[in-house]
Formats: C-alpha cells, structure tokens, sequence
C-alpha cells in the first residue's frame, strides 16, 4: 500500500542536465526509482546514464509512459514546466525547485482545479520530495535514514522531516509514505490531502504531521483530524521562538497578522490541534518517541 | 521586501490610483520648497501634510505625520520630523530615524475606507478586503465588527470582474456618483498587484474627499521576494537603512538569517529544523540569539560565513551547530567546520550535533580537532548542553 507512490511509478525529470536534476535524478535511481526519461528543451536526443533525454514532457510521456514528474526547473521558468506537466497528463508532479513567484503558483493552482480532464497532485513546490521507502523516492530525501514500516510523516520543512524520519527509524519504526508539502505559500499539497491519504491507506498505523508558523494549514487540518481522521497523529508545529513579522528562512513561514487574517503563530497551531485530539509534542527532539508510546 | 509609502504611492499612480499631489524630500530646505509649490499662492492647497518616511505603521501616534497651513509652518514641521527617532507602536522603543518626509496637498476628508488585496492562502487566491472602516488598523476593526469587513476573491483565470469592484463599492456605502471611481481604482490596484508582483497592496485610509472624489491617503506595498528577479526597478526601491545590516550581508552569501534576543548562537541547515533549534533551546532554558539556515549543503565557505555573523553579536555567549547530513555527509561536514573554526579562533565554546549520513565519524573528528568543539549525539542533550555551557556550567 503505502500512497501516492510505489514500485509502479514512472518518472519523468524536468531540468535533468542542471546541476541539481542530474544528482538527483542518479541519486532516485540509484535509490530504485524507475527514472525512465529526462525533459530539457533543446537536448532531445541524448541521455543521462542511459536515461533518455526528451524536448517536451508530451514527447517524454509518448515514448516511455511516464506517470510522474519530477521537476528541477530554475524558480523563473518552474510554473511553466509543472503547467507542462499537468497538460502532458502525468498524474503526479513533484516538484523541488525554491523561490517561485506567488503569482507563478496562483496561476498553477487554478489550472490544476480544472486537471484538463484528469486528476493530477501536484506535491511542493519548495519541498524535499516523496518516499515510499524500498519502493520509490522522488525529491531529495536521503534514501538511507528510511524504513518501511506502520507510520505516514506530513511536514512542511526539510531537513526537520530527515530529523523525524531518523528518530522513527532508529526506534525501529519504519514508514508508509513520507511526504514534504513544502514551505511555500501556495503550494498543490496540503495537510488534509495527505492525512485523508494516510487515514485510507491499511498499511499506515499512525500519522507524523510537522507544521510551522504563518498561514493557518495545520488550523485547517486540526479541524479535518477532529471530523475524519481515526488514527494517532502525532504534531511537532516549529517557530514558537519566532518574531512576529520576520520570515523564517521559508517563503510562508512568517508569523503575520494584518490583513490576511490569522496571525499563524504556533501556540494558536498547537491548541487548535491538542482540541482535535492530536498529540502534540512540544520538543522537535521527542516525536519518535511519542509515536513509540502509541503503537 | 517593504517600501516606503511615498514608493507605493509612486506604483499606485502609475496604474491610475488617485493619490495626494505630493514629492519626497531628504532635507528641511526640500521640504520648504516642495509645500511653498503646494501652497496657495503658488499653488492651490490650504494646507500640507508632512509625513515620516519609515517602514512601520502607527506613525502619527509617534508624532511623524503633521500638519501645516503656510510654508513657516511646514518648515517647522520638517525640521521637527527629520532627523527625529521616530518611536510607534510598531518600531519597538529604539525607533527608527526618519530620514525622508513625503510632502503633501491635505485633503478634505468626508469619510475613510479600508481597500486591500492580499493573497488568501488557503484558497491560493488573491483576496479583496474592504471596510467602511479606515483609518485604523484592520485588525482592530476585524476585532470589534467583524461584519463591517466585506471580501471578495479573483479567480486567477478571468480576472477581477467590475461586478466585483461594484458590489465592494456598493457595500461600502459610497455614493453612487464614487462608484464608478472605486471601481477603475480597484481595477488599477490588482493590476498593480500582478504586474509588480506585489504580495500586499493596501490603502488605508482610501478618503472620499468633501468634493466627492476618491484618494489613496496612505498606501502600503509589500513585493513577494520571490518576484524581484523580475523587477529590477522594483529592487532598487530597497532602503538598506530600513534593513538589518547582519541580515542583509547573510543574505548576500546565501544564508538565512534573522537576529534575535538571547545568547545562544544558532546554526542549522533547513529552515525547519532552525525554528525547531530555537525552540528546543528555549523548553531547555535557553535563549536563541538568532535563526541561521545555512542551507541543505553546508559547505566550509557557509560555515565560515555563518560562524562570522553569528560571532559579530557580542551577546553571544556559545553556538550550536545543528546539522542534519543527508545529500551531505556529516564527516565532510565535520571537515569545514573543524576548518572554519581554526581560521575564525572561536571566543565561545561550539556544541556540534551531526545527525544522519556518517555522523560516527563526523563526531570523531570533531572530537579530535583540539578545538573547543562540543561534539553531542542526541538532539535535546546537545540544546541542554549549550545552554548549560553559555551559563558557564559547561
């Protein structure tokens, strides 16, 4: 089981000649991702290891049946390749790149509500990737700290979610699917399309769910996990120690007020959870252990 | 990136928004000459505004926006208001030094109005929030009449519709003679918004002047750092006076980083596990003296960078270096630090927690170095140990 991606996903990289696609592209490959094609406008024709290289997403697609993409475009010209993507009909779009426009992604959000016919998830942007450990990786976790086993990780953040996923895995607890959603404001993933994914998926026992300051998504998900979700979830929110109006190093993480509405700070977070019958730890330092004290 | 209002006025006017007649000045003798043009005889105002050019709201409370009816009155004022440190609800009790006013026609105001448009996170749309309301800050008038803030949101593939604009304009109670204004206005402000990549536009108040006519009073622009790339024009609107000289060199070298009030210095690679460094330094008794992201590589050149600003705070007291190796692996890792440190010679005592990729021998060199460097396996006994070393208990 496990979701969204497993030893039948096929993946297309976007951007695989830079200097990031090709790393990784090697790296998810050597992990036992099938990478199976490689999308650079004007390189069609030549190859990666053997990786055929492709012009357009469509041409990638038609010829080796990709059903995924995994996207390293530059921040300037990613929201074009993720909207190349979705018209290429892949059903998931992963993508890494940091430091999109927001009015980029406004852009690429409404053209996914319309899916041109297929539904299509789109996972980031700013965002460490997907594993489904011994089956799949797409993104930039490292392979080597993940097991499989009974737990689903939802985080905002990065290298937090190595942190979560290392101190599951040295209890002995292995993981379904671990999921970066990414730090940006307007991202295609949110808590509650991953906590409905894990709260369907058999094989998952308990949900690891890492939030931070600004924005209320974890506010949105407490209230999902009250009305839905029956299994243990386990929250850490990061940025109790953050100032007000200062951005902490993600895009969205910024503790606002004004306007927009909500201020996103973490007390709010919490409480709102800890209402929904989430157990949420105060310390980054204890969320393997909580898990431990529930299965 | 903040800008100044007299720069979001300059935006706002450029895409048909009416705003005061006005211009910036940088020196009394400016400021004279700019209102004596303003002025009747000269020109045809009964009075100006001088008004504080700081990146902080509350600004009148403090005393930077004033008032003036003859050119000996506006030079009074500018001299008053330039040069002064400038303290609102908003700058903390240092204040900020006013080095700008924006000289101003006054308006005759007949009623005040709230108008922004911000994105809506959750819905990933552009909102339009409007108040028969202005003048204060909308979070008090969300506190105490919330039904008096009316929003509508853009669809990003047809755009704003003047139906939209209508009903805003409609809700807020303008007369029908204003409509049509507030409507082009609107119209000018989320074309703003997208063209300059803005990720706040607001007008507050938006006046309906005792003529009838609408005017942009104050104006306040926040551009999505995201988007800059784009806009040069834009980026070159930045006041480094305005801006926290750490930061911006951090910035420079590609590292993330914001000042805070304690002792402990922080550096951490990922945003996340920053935050969750500070946090865990505070529930063991601690104080972060600021957030450090030095990126998912955390090379030797960044480490050293990083060990640079954070050394510069004299408040610092010890570091903690907290490291998640994944693509990089902690021993190399260990490497630039062990080199960065011997070419820095540390004043504090340096807590180095390694974790993932080859953090054994990571440790083992750190160990090793003859550096005062505190090697520590796990997460919360690397924050308590830290914090036990800046109270001198190490």
């Amino acid at each position: 089981m496990a979701i969204w991606v497993d030893n039948d996903t096929r993946v297309v990289v976007q951007g695989i000649t830079g200097s990031h696609g090709q790393f990784h592209a090697r790296a998810c490959k050597a992990y036992g991702t099938q990478v199976i094609a490689g999308v650079t406008p004007g390189k069609g024709g030549s190859d990666l290891d053997g990786i055929p290289i492709f012009d357009t997403v469509a041409g990638a697609v038609a010829k080796t049946g990709a059903n995924a993409s995994m996207v390293f475009v530059p921040a300037a010209f990613a929201a074009d390749a993720i909207l190349e993507a979705i018209d290429s009909k892949v059903s998931l779009i992963v993508c890494i790149t940091e430091g999109i426009p927001v009015a980029d992604m406004i852009r690429v959000r409404r053209a996914m509500e319309n899916g041109s016919g297929t539904r299509v998830r789109l996972i980031g942007p700013n965002c460490p990737g997907i594993i489904t450990p011994g089956e799949c990786k797409i993104g930039i976790i490292p392979g080597q700290i993940c097991a499989r086993g009974s737990v689903g990780i939802v985080s905002r953040s990065g290298t937090l979610t190595y942190e979560a996923i290392d101190q599951l895995t040295r209890l002995g607890l292995g993981q379904t699917t671990c999921v970066g959603i990414g730090g940006d404001p307007v991202a295609g993933t949110d808590f509650i399309d991953c906590l409905k994914a894990f709260q369907a998926d058999q094989e998952t026992k308990a949900i690891v769910m890492i939030g931070e300051i600004g924005g209320t998504a974890e506010e949105e998900a407490a209230a999902y996990i009250k009305a839905y979700v029956t299994k243990p979830v386990v929250v850490y929110i990061a940025g109790v120690t953050a100032p007000p109006g200062k951005r902490m190093g993600h895009a969205g993480a910024i503790i606002a007020g004004g306007a927009s509405g909500g201020m996103g700070t973490a007390k709010e977070k919490m409480s709102a959870l800890r209402a929904a019958g989430a157990r949420v730890t105060e310390s980054p330092a204890e969320i393997g252990v909580t898990i431990k004290t529930i299965l | 990136m903040k800008v100044h209002e007299y720069q979001a006025k300059e935006l706002l006017k450029k895409y048909g928004v009416p705003v005061p007649n006005g211009k910036i000045a940088a020196s009394v003798d400016e400021a004279t000459t700019i209102a004596r043009e303003l002025l009747k005889p000269t020109g045809t105002a009964d009075s100006v505004v001088i008004k504080a050019q700081i990146h902080a709201g509350g600004r009148g409370k403090g005393g930077g926006i004033r008032l003036a009816k003859s050119v000996e009155e506006a030079m009074a004022a500018a001299q008053a208001v330039l040069g002064m440190q400038l303290v609102t609800p908003q700058t903390g009790p240092v204040g900020r030094k006013v080095k700008k006013v924006l000289v101003e026609e006054g308006t005759a105001i007949a009623k005040e109005h709230y108008l922004a448009i911000t994105l809506d996170r959750a819905r990933g749309r552009l909102a339009v929030i409007s108040s028969a309301e202005g003048g204060m800050e909308i979070e008090e008038v969300a506190k105490r009449s919330h039904e008096k803030i009316v929003r509508t949101w853009i669809d990003p593939a047809v755009g704003l519709q003047s139906y939209q604009a209508r009903g805003l304009g409609f809700g807020l109670g303008l007369p029908v003679t204003a409509v049509n204004a507030f409507v082009k206005c609107l119209r000018g402000l989320h074309k703003a918004y997208m063209e300059a990549d803005c990720s706040l536009l607001e007008i507050n108040p938006l006046v309906l002047t005792k003529g009838g006519s609408l005017i942009a009073l104050d104006a306040k622009v926040t551009f999505d750092d995201s988007g800059l790339f784009r806009h040069p024009e834009i980026e070159a609107w930045r006041d480094l006076d305005e801006e926290d000289p750490v930061e911006m060199e951090a910035k420079e070298v590609g590292l993330n980083y914001v000042s805070l009030q304690g002792t402990i210095g922080c550096m951490v690679n990922g945003a996340g596990l920053a935050m969750a460094t500070m946090d865990i330094i505070k529930l063991c008794g601690g104080e972060p003296a600021n957030f450090l992201d030095v990126g998912g590589g955390a090379t030797t050149e960044q480490v050293t960078s990083a060990f640079k600003i954070i050394l510069r705070d004299p408040k610092v007291r010890a570091i903690l270096i907290n490291i998640f190796g994944g693509i990089m692996k902690c021993d190399v890792i260990a490497d630039g630090i062990i080199a960065a440190a011997k070419e820095l010679q540390m004043r504090v005592p340096v807590v180095v927690r390694l974790q993932g990729t080859n953090a054994e021998e990571g440790r083992r060199r750190l160990a090793g170095s003859g550096l005062p460097l505190i090697p520590v396996d796990g997460f919360a006994q690397a924050a308590q140990r830290v914090v036990d070393v800046a109270k001198g208990n190490g």
